[in-house]
């Protein structure tokens, strides 16, 4: 596989070296001349000097034979137009862009360049997930594919305790997927497994069921 | 018409003042707010006097666009001096707010002229000046 990455700051020095460690052929773009002479050190002629933004240099890295760009440059616009300049003009299958603002995910949508990833996002996203008290965490969610899977505490007052699978009044358009029992591991539950106060259910459901969902398992919690 | 500028530098206060002196609604949209002093300079009165309007803000965040007036905006201008800000916001104007007119400051030949073909109304200084330049340097070789 032939890998673009633009930017040569923690991440995109990081991901170059990861990958050629896993024996991908990679360039590396970095603007800065101080940085990119120190990384020429390491990583020798995989790194090339150069605005990422400007179609020349993406042209003298190959981006028409590259499988994959990724822009990780410490600036939304520049990595918005980067992929986007990759996908629909040099035809490239895929793009990761990084997004340093979260409020800029947006413009990433709209302009098509997905999948953008958002260090801030993660890191709230493994905060909802450790943090007890929050009763429901989104495990995925695949807006386009409309589905989403959750993860939810069942709740001492839930309608769901102590009852079995086939009797909770699940929405139409949800299912319970499994079940994580304290200082157990993880079981898809039949129809016949009774849930208990205190154990962890997955749920996939359609997008918009969230409310509907908490309600049987954790009736008092936070709704994420 | 109502003329929305983002980035009031040397282009986009010149464009804004003429555009209010021909008669439209200007609104203009800048993170610095020194640059007020552009709009005054050499004006008998005050931006606001003469009827322009002025928003401090980021030209990417969607509260700046909106605050400015970008749901009003039949002609959106991008003139700040970052090509890539320019291209995004620009962008944002046309396929998001479905801003009818959308004029955009390029200063790298090669992506305006992509940019051009996607359907964005670029205009180019650099490439003019290189064009004046060429002839200049051609006249100058027959005398």
């Amino acid at each position: 596989m032939y890998v673009v990455v633009v930017g040569g700051g923690k991440v995109g020095l990081n991901l170059a070296r990861e990958l050629i460690r896993h024996g991908e052929e990679v360039t590396l773009v970095e603007g800065d001349r101080r940085t990119y002479l120190r990384i020429e050190q390491e990583l020798e002629h995989a790194v090339q000097y150069g605005d990422g933004t400007e179609l020349w240099v993406l042209e003298r890295a190959g981006i028409q034979r590259a499988d994959l760009v990724v822009a990780v440059t410490g600036d939304d616009e520049d990595n918005i137009l980067i992929c986007q300049v990759a996908k629909e003009k040099y035809l490239c299958e895929r793009i990761i862009a990084r997004c340093n603002n979260p409020r800029n995910l947006q413009h990433f949508k709209l302009l098509g360049v997905q999948p953008a990833v958002s260090a801030t996002d993660l890191i709230l996203n493994l905060i909802e997930h450790e943090v007890p008290g929050h009763g429901l965490v989104h495990l995925l969610d695949l807006p386009d594919e409309q589905l989403e899977i959750i993860e939810v505490e069942v709740a001492e007052n839930a309608p769901a305790a102590g009852r079995r699978v086939s009797d909770i009044e699940l929405p139409e358009g949800s299912l319970i997927i499994s079940v994580l029992r304290r200082g157990g591991t993880g079981f898809v539950p039949k129809a016949d497994t009774v849930i208990d106060a205190g154990d962890e259910v997955l749920v996939v459901l359609d997008p918009g069921l969230e409310s509907s969902i908490t309600e049987q398992f954790a009736p008092n919690g936070y709704l994420g | 018409m109502m003329v929305l500028v983002v980035g009031a530098g040397r282009v986009g206060a010149a464009v804004a003042k003429s555009s209010l002196a021909a008669g439209h609604t200007v609104s203009v949209l800048d993170e610095d707010p020194l640059s007020h002093e552009r709009l005054d300079a050499g004006q008998p009165t005050s931006w606001e006097d003469a009827g322009g309007r002025f928003t401090v803000g980021t030209a990417i965040e969607i509260d700046a666009l909106l605050a400015a007036g970008i749901e009003d905006a039949d002609i959106f201008i991008a003139a700040t001096r970052g090509d890539n800000t320019n291209i995004l916001v620009a962008q944002v104007a046309q396929k998001r707010f479905g801003v009818p007119r959308v004029i955009v400051r390029v200063l790298d030949p090669a992506r305006s002229d992509w940019y051009a073909e996607q359907g964005l109304h670029t205009i180019c200084a650099v490439k003019l000046g290189i064009a004046m330049f060429e002839q200049a340097v051609l006249e100058a070789a027959r005398s």
